[in-house]
């Protein structure tokens, strides 16, 4: 296949799903197109990961017009191992809304507004272009904020307000930067732009930085931008919200990592800088909301802002080994934490609720959920052999090489503290008793609907596992988009051909 | 003419801040929607305003003749636009709904989504 298919097939096939499912959104099997999709989508960024594997970063002109002018999309190995990453979650997501989305949520076209929001994301990873990202990012955005009030029971009502007007505020900035950006450069090409802003004047450069800095800042949920965060992502029902605590952050932190290695490199002393402070704060005030909670979901709610400190952290520190770090944090972090939010639903079902004060026995009567639970909570909070704690290691071991001890301190002591929230949920919610003596078992649910639950849960545990126990492969995957990103040459020469 | 349009965005951008402090939700949203507009305007502005003629290309030529305006500003703004049209849409709809069932157009008194931490 040419890459001018290659590249626009994870966006057709989410979008067609789209359609298809809103077509079919009052038969009981609709949700079966969207399963469908999604596995389709994946195999599509399967493709496409091998061929950038096999031949470099790979771009297509839309419509032909040469770039700089018309719509470039454009994979390298990052963005590749991002669709790969998002069809994955997708796939595990619509298996798992099966039988968690209810029917009434099914007629007003959940399954179709779920794969837009894939396009939206898988758009967001594949442009190459900055106005492009806006307009994918909006895709994401208004799908988002259809899917988190779907249902409209009150506490999804005042989180959407709340997540629907911050997130309008970042998009705001975003554009603001995009004009002035286009201002003083004259091209909105992120390859273009490369070579652009080494002639333009370095001071209106930083400036436009730090606009892109706060607009992604707050749809990445960094310190002390992060408030809609917790406010919005516990109220949805479970299968929305594992898939924006596994995607919708990652989005921006995918567009930060972009644009500070491609594009804004001429003041790295003070981008980057600034950056590491922005990690390490967003770590520490992260793990400290989540100690503060008793809300099974608003405790991993918290954990996601501390998590981003990390990826975040290894875009700071700028080197090969940090980069790579967070390359793999990122990879490593969808599918733990989106598993960790599949968890929380399946023991909403059988304790009848996620107030870990409420809740208890879900050791004992569900020991199978206990262990799929402990493996995603064990790899979050770093134990090895599981696929967190190489990515711990790693940017650990970045910032000891660059002599900033305070930087590797602090990141360990998040670690020891995410096991602090984390036994806090096991110890309340899984080995206490039930406070009403009742006895959760998986066995209350249908045996259609605990295959659905369960099957997602269990693979991605299983991924886990097997990117903790052979990371070599993974480690090579993301050292290779590391390379890329610090050394662009390859991407810009996909993009603009012979001219550069 | 670059600079009287600055000089507006300083203005609906200042007024915009303004009205977003507010705790009503509702003033809070014609803030964002003055703001979006700044945006606009600046995108416009940040082309350049020129008094040039406008970019149309012969036919069978591949680009247009010098000396006409920019016309890629207009197209992004015009996607701003729509999309930004879309966003309030479903914004003003959200905040109506969320008046109806929450009582309250006030944001500290939403406090179902953040709930005042037990002491």
């Amino acid at each position: 296949m040419t890459p001018a298919i290659l590249l626009p097939l994870p966006l057709i096939l989410p979008f067609a799903t789209a359609v298809l499912a809103f077509l079919f959104r009052r038969n009981r099997e609709g949700r079966w197109i969207s399963v469908t999709g999604a596995a389709l989508m994946l195999l599509a960024g399967i493709a496409l990961l091998a061929r950038v594997l096999a031949e470099g970063p790979i771009a297509a002109q839309m419509g032909d017009w040469p770039a700089p002018f018309g719509i470039t999309l454009v994979a390298d190995t990052l963005s590749a191992v991002m669709v790969v990453i998002t069809g994955i979650t997708a796939l595990a997501v619509a298996v798992y809304a099966a039988a968690d989305i209810t029917a009434e949520m099914e007629e007003q076209g959940y399954h179709a507004l779920f794969q837009v929001l894939i396009a939206g994301v898988c758009g967001a990873f594949l442009t190459g272009d900055l106005f492009n990202l806006y307009v994918w990012f909006e895709v994401m955005l208004i799908s988002s904020f259809g899917l988190l009030v779907m249902g409209g029971k009150r506490i999804q009502l005042d989180a959407g307000i709340k997540y629907v007007t911050l997130n309008l505020i970042s998009t705001i900035l975003f554009l603001s930067g995009i004009g002035l950006l286009y201002g003083v450069t004259g091209t909105l090409n992120l390859a273009d732009l490369h070579f652009a802003v080494q002639d333009a004047d370095p001071g209106l450069v930083t400036v436009i930085a730090a606009m892109f800095l706060v607009g992604f800042g707050v749809k990445a949920a960094v310190f002390p931008l992060f408030f809609w965060l917790p406010a919005a992502y516990h109220a949805p029902s479970f299968s929305v919200s594992a898939v924006f605590a596994g995607l919708l952050t990652k989005v921006g932190v995918y567009a930060l990592m972009r644009m500070f290695t491609l594009v804004f490199t001429q003041d790295v002393a003070f981008t980057h800088g600034l950056l590491l402070w922005i990690a390490v704060l967003t770590m520490i005030t992260g793990v400290l909301g989540a100690a503060a909670q008793s809300d099974f979901r608003r405790i991993l709610s918290f954990h996601i802002v501390s998590q981003i400190g990390y990826m975040v952290l290894g875009l700071a520190l700028l080197t090969p080994l940090a980069l790579m770090g967070a390359v793999f944090y990122l990879v490593h972090h969808i599918i733990v934490k989106a598993n960790l939010f599949l968890v929380s639903g399946v023991a909403n079902r059988i304790a009848g609720g996620t107030d870990i004060e409420r809740i208890g026995g879900l050791y004992k009567g569900a020991p199978l959920l206990s262990l799929l639970f402990l493996i995603p909570a064990f790899s979050l909070a770093g134990f090895p052999p599981l696929s967190g704690f190489w990515a711990k290691y790693v940017l650990v071991k970045a910032s000891l090489d660059l002599q900033l001890w305070w930087v590797a301190a602090a990141a360990l002591a998040v670690g020891l503290m995410t096991i602090y929230s984390m036994t806090k949920i096991w110890g309340r919610a899984f080995w206490a008793p039930h406070p009403t003596g009742a006895l959760p078992r998986l066995s209350s649910l249908p045996l259609g609907d605990r295959m659905a639950l369960l099957l997602p849960i269990a693979a991605m545990a299983t991924l886990t596992v097997v990117i903790g126990l052979f990371p070599e492969p993974f480690v090579q995957v993301a050292t290779r988009a590391a390379d890329e990103l610090l050394d662009p040459t390859a991407y810009i020469a996909a993009v603009l051909g012979d001219r550069s | 003419m670059e600079t009287l349009v600055a000089l507006m965005v300083g203005a609906l951008v200042a007024a915009a801040v303004y009205l977003m402090l507010a705790r009503n939700v509702l003033r809070f949203l014609f803030g964002l929607i003055l703001i979006s507009n700044a945006a606009n305007l600046l995108i416009f502005a940040s082309g350049g305003l020129t008094p040039e003629s406008p970019p149309l290309i012969e036919y069978g030529a591949a680009a247009p003749p010098e000396g006409v305006a920019n016309a890629l500003p207009q197209a992004l703004v015009l996607t701003a636009i729509v999309i930004g049209f879309g966003l309030f849409a479903f914004a003003l709809v959200l905040v109506y709904r969320g008046y109806q069932n929450l009582g309250t157009l006030d944001s500290d008194e939403m406090r179902l989504a953040e709930p005042e931490e037990r002491a």
